[in-house]
């Protein structure tokens, strides 16, 4: 017993002076005089940059100019410090830490810890290795999900089923772009075909959430198809621009064919999903819509999980690598782009269905190109390819935005800023794709 | 007839704005393969810092012509210093990441610059001097032609010249083409590939600026989103007349611009860009590599 | 591999604790509730309060802190506080109902907003279902009042027919004119109004429709729809839309000597309007809330905002100063921030307000306010008749 608390104190001890270490190599870095001057340059250039904009603001409705000098010197005075760091955190990213302090730090692991790639990574990987940790974690993570909506707001819920919904978005575009390596920019089309789908065929028919959810898959499929077979021969980026066109118009006759989808004002008083018949009031409504997703990510996990190992996945990943060599194997390929477009799709319409039965409103104004894009920077910033990323992605994309409520205009600046950093220093995505190693056994005989 | 004409040059002039943004959109994706979707925030800020050095010139009360001409320079200066930056921040330490990394980190900064400029200006509409002259030897003709539409598709078709004789002609020129073809290849040869595609980032961005200031000048009025549809718009052009192609993104912006016109005055402006766009993926079809793109085997 | 795990660990670590935090941070409902005399009034404020209209939102955010802080520094409403809770909504459907969610969880009696129509009718719903009555200062789509879906929905602005009809009447009895063009943004509230006013057109047996079409808005250039315009021989346009676009519109047009006469709607009469336009906006006609602006009430708001801000109040200012001062007037004659209580006095009380004394109809339109025509003299907008 007292040796594990010996051995406890004394890797506090360690840590408390390989961190002190850390920060002392850090700041002497900071002040070699060549990373002085960078900074100020730096923070001159970005001061003579931003000078008209953010300093001289014009009004030419009233015709009068006001001057904000105090703006520049506080932009300089942050680029100046962020600088520092920027610098620093890409020679890590090159060259290892080592290098970037210019020092073997007295316990490396601590401070390759601080950048996540020692200690920390070590336990984690221990822990990971562990099945009972695993089941553990599964376990508490389930009971978690489960526990949710009855721990916190209706809002909290809200916003969950929302992040959940584009999970779901995310791993359909990931078959897409991840797995086959097609560029779409038009994605939310099929989330629109899903939407328009529930709306309309509750409007004229009467259908329930429950018909009509496997009817949008189909549609969203169809469109996949009929998206697919004039893109077949193009490539890489006018294959994107192409998609983005599809998207539009879609969006354009949904906004202009009144007759059909009531235009701009969209169509409002869509049911929430039934449950047995029985009415639910706005708060168990909410934490069905937030199960009812639950369940379809799951759906979802499991079958992109299956697909990824199939037949069709191989050829997916063979058709994005290389597509000639892909044909050489002797793959269809237009076989296989158009399953990847269908399949892709099949999820956006869905969840278009469930988004439909969410807000109770929808209109064209909902799928604009700026939601596609949203739905591709899950893909790619989570890990394109790989299922965690892209639920990791999902729930920074959807939930930071949602957080930074409280810094108002300024949470986009934010959020735009966010993509960048993260592309810089982890242009892979959280979490990279590990190509899969199947191993063969022996016998032992 | 004279409809028809009074629509061949309301697309035309239209197809000059998108050329001027589709320059440079064309420029990088030829060198660096990366779809810039800061592009149109560039041509954005152009227009925004025409707009503050026109104020304050006024302020001071200078005359129109030397307004036109220090605005246009300041703008196009700081154009260039923002797509230096910009290249610098987000795509130079992305060049050998996967492919969609440098997208998404454009996407990141066109974003972040447009509430940039909307923070620290204004999210209205405000109004855009004219800072153009009324030529005196258009004054017959102004039923016809305006003179901001005559400048734009002036400076369209010189810029247009300009940039394909510097590509074709001159050192720099040819080192472009060379890190277009190979960056590898290019360095081996002695090639500073970062500054070729700094060059051509500065190249673009004022390209974007002189567009920026004429278009608003021509328009009367900018927000902090107008380069978000335009760049859009400009892309679509590039796409049509073949990526990478100078002649090329002018060409496919005429086109796309008299599409959009004649379908509005034949057909009906509710799907003008559903034409637009459905012409695109026609031509596409039949001519992947778009109208000038030269079409190039599939390398294994 | 171990990286990558260890990531996996480390962002789901950071992201379920930063949820938990978050979710435990807010839990207003239970503490009101203890302290039940001093318990606040709770006011939601939904609408674009960043994003691309956020000039037609925080107007609305103004008028609420203006009339808040001065009933809190005269110890509230029956010695309870106003708190102001602001949620921001893009004006997109899918974040109004998220913003709708937030504010039914802190637990608001009542909401002023959202701004536009699209936004609200997403979020209705929910206010519905929590039994919170909604004030919008400007959506104007006609179905939200007249579907008689929500009862929970009133709003201090007239709907678009009201002022479809109002321009029509306006382009055909008093100005005479046959052959009308009519444009719109593909808007929500635009083609709303647009469709109104060609329904109007075609009742009209003196009138006739020569165009009807959408524009889109933020494109370049609309010399082509000019043309069309030109070519279709109309004497006028009624415009339905925002004055970004109908700006650009009028200045192309006049720019080609053309001298149809613009008619649009209270999107278009604003004095960013004239500002832009300039020269070019003489003569153009859009129609409007009556005008005000000799109430006294109005003249205060007005002075109390220039005091607050120093400046001039923006878009529908007036509406949601009218729509808050007709909640606390609820709220006062009803002794209660009950649903059924505040809706029975909105309906029934009349409130003096700067938009002229109110009440509410059994559908939520208010009583008492319309539309009337302006047109631009000499860089203002004049009232004609």
């Amino acid at each position: 017993m007292e040796t594990v608390v010996a051995g406890i104190k004394s890797s506090f001890k360690n840590i408390y002076t390989g961190v002190w270490d850390f920060i002392n190599l850090l700041i002497a870095r900071s002040l070699r005089p060549e990373e002085l001057k960078r900074s100020t340059l730096t923070a001159l250039w970005f001061m003579f940059l931003t000078f008209p904009i953010l300093v001289i603001k014009v009004n030419t409705v009233d015709n009068v100019i006001n001057w904000y000098w105090a703006r520049v010197v506080y932009l300089g005075v942050t680029v100046y410090f962020v600088s520092f760091f920027w610098r620093y955190f890409l020679e890590v990213k090159e060259h290892g830490i080592k290098a970037a302090l210019d020092a073997d730090p007295v316990d490396t692991s601590i401070a390759d810890g601080l950048t996540d790639n020692g200690q920390m990574g070590a336990l984690s990987a221990r822990l990971m290795a562990n099945k009972k940790f695993k089941t553990a974690l599964g376990i508490s993570l389930c009971a978690f999900a489960v526990a949710f909506p009855f721990m916190f707001s209706m809002y909290q819920t809200n916003i969950m089923t929302n992040a959940l919904m584009y999970i779901v978005l995310g791993l359909g575009l990931n078959i897409v772009v991840g797995l086959a390596g097609l560029l779409d920019l038009g994605y939310v089309a099929f989330y629109a075909v899903g939407a328009y789908c529930y709306a309309l065929l509750n409007l004229h028919f009467g259908l329930g959430f429950w018909a009509v959810l496997p009817i949008g898959a189909v549609l969203g499929a169809t469109c996949g198809l009929i998206l697919g077979f004039p893109v077949l021969r193009l490539r890489g980026d006018y294959l994107a621009i192409v998609t983005l066109g599809f998207g539009e118009i879609i969006r354009l006759v949904l906004q202009n064919w009144n007759e059909f989808s009531h235009g701009p004002s969209g169509i409002a008083n869509i049911p929430r999903p039934g449950f047995f018949g029985i009415d639910l009031s706005l708060k168990s409504s909410i934490i069905y819509m937030y199960f009812i997703m639950i369940g379809l990510c799951l759906l979802t996990i499991f079958v992109v999980n299956r697909l990824q190992h199939s037949r069709i996945g191989r050829a997916w990943v063979a058709l994005r690598e290389d597509e000639i060599a892909c044909q050489a194997m002797g793959i269809d390929k237009t076989k296989i782009k158009l399953t990847a477009f269908a399949l892709g799709a099949t999820w956006a319409g869905m969840v278009g269905v469930v988004f439909a039965a969410k807000s109770t409103f929808i209109n064209p104004e909902s799928f604009t190109f700026m939601e596609s894009a949203i739905i591709l920077m899950i893909v790619v910033l989570g890990g394109m390819g790989t299922i965690v990323g892209v639920i990791i992605g999902a729930f920074m994309v959807i939930l930071t935005p949602e957080y930074l409520r409280g810094i108002g205009e300024y949470r986009m600046l934010i959020f735009g800023a966010t993509m960048v950093i993260m592309m810089v220093f982890r242009p892979q995505g959280i979490i990279t794709s590990v190509r899969q190693k199947y191993k063969i056994m022996k016998d032992k005989t | 007839m004279e409809y028809f004409l009074d629509l061949f040059l309301g697309g035309l002039t239209r197809g000059s704005i998108y050329a001027l943004i589709a320059l440079g959109y064309t420029m990088v994706y030829g060198i660096i393969e990366l779809i810039n979707f800061a592009h149109g925030e560039i041509y954005m800020i152009g227009a925004f810092i025409a707009l503050i050095v026109a104020s304050v010139l006024t302020m001071y009360g200078l005359n129109m012509i030397s307004i036109l001409l220090i605005a246009s320079i300041v703008a196009v200066i700081y154009a260039a210093a923002y797509g230096l930056t910009i290249e610098k921040i987000a795509y130079k330490p992305l060049r050998k990441a996967p492919r969609l990394s440098p997208l998404i980190s454009a996407i990141g900064m066109s974003i972040l610059l447009q509430n940039y400029v909307g923070i620290a200006q204004t999210k209205d509409f405000i109004p855009f001097p004219n800072l153009i002259p009324e030529f005196a030897f258009l004054a017959p003709y102004k039923d016809t032609i305006r003179s901001s539409e005559f400048m734009i598709l002036i400076t369209t078709a010189i810029v247009m010249v300009f940039l394909t004789l510097l590509i074709k002609f001159t050192k720099i020129g040819k080192a472009m083409r060379a890190t277009a073809q190979d960056k590898q290849m290019a360095m081996l040869v002695g090639i500073d590939i970062n500054r070729v595609i700094s060059f051509t980032f500065v190249l673009g961005s004022s390209t974007a600026a002189i567009g920026g200031v004429l278009i608003a000048s021509h328009i009367g009025q900018i927000n902090f989103y107008i380069g978000f549809i335009a760049g859009i718009k400009a892309f679509t052009a590039a796409v049509l007349g073949g990526i990478g192609s100078i002649p090329g993104a002018v060409l496919g912006s005429l086109v796309l611009g008299w599409t959009e016109s004649f379908a509005t005055g034949y057909i009906s402006s509710d799907y003008e860009d559903v034409f637009a766009f459905s012409l695109l993926v026609l031509i596409l079809i039949f001519k992947p590599e778009g109208l000038l793109g030269k079409s190039t085997t599939q390398k294994v | 591999m171990l990286r990558k795990k260890s990531f996996i660990l480390f962002v789901l670590i950071t992201v379920f604790t930063g949820l938990m935090f978050m979710g435990c941070s807010e839990d207003p409902a239970t503490e009101a509730v203890q302290k039940k005399e001093l318990e606040p009034i709770r006011i939601g404020i939904a609408g674009a309060h960043t994003g691309e209209l956020a000039s037609y939102g925080l107007p609305t955010v103004k008028a609420c802190e203006i009339i808040a802080n001065k009933l809190n520094a005269k110890c509230g409403i029956g010695g309870r506080k106003i708190e102001l809770v602001i949620e921001d909504d893009e004006c997109k459907p899918e974040k109004a109902t998220n913003a709708a969610s937030k504010l039914v969880g802190e637990g608001v009696h009542m909401v002023v907003g959202h701004i536009c129509s699209g936004a609200t009718k997403a979020a209705l719903g929910i206010y519905k279902s929590s039994n919170i009555p909604l004030m919008s200062p400007s959506a104007t789509n006609p179905p939200l009042t007249q579907s008689g879906d929500y009862p929970n929905f009133f709003r201090t602005i007239a709907s678009d027919d009201a002022q479809a009809r109002v321009e029509v009447e306006f382009a055909v009895k008093t100005l005479k004119l046959t052959k009308i063009a009519v444009i719109h943004d593909k808007g929500d509230y635009g083609k709303g109004l647009a469709e109104f006013a060609k329904f109007f057109l075609e009742n009209e047996p003196a009138a006739e429709v020569v165009l009807f079409e959408g524009i889109t808005p933020g494109a370049v250039d609309y010399s082509a729809i000019v043309q069309k315009i030109k070519h279709s021989g109309a004497e006028a346009v009624i415009y339905g839309g925002y004055h970004p676009e109908a700006s650009r519109i009028v200045m192309t047009m006049r720019k080609n000597n053309m001298k149809t006469i613009f008619i649009s709607d209270d999107g278009v009469k604003d004095d960013t309007f004239i500002k832009v336009a300039k020269e070019y906006a003489e003569g153009v006609y859009a129609t409007g809330p009556k005008d005000t602006s000799t109430n006294p009430l109005t003249i205060e708001a007005i002075e109390l905002h220039k005091q607050a801000y120093g400046k001039e109040p923006g878009a529908f200012f007036l509406n949601a100063y009218s729509a808050m001062l007709a909640y606390v007037n609820a709220i006062e004659k009803s002794c209660s921030t009950e649903y059924a209580d505040v809706t029975a006095a909105l309906r029934n009380e009349w409130v003096a307000t700067p938009l002229g004394i109110i009440k509410f109809d059994s559908r939520g339109d208010a009583i008492g306010v319309g539309f009337s025509m302006y047109q631009v003299q000499n860089g203002n907008y004049v009232e004609v008749e």
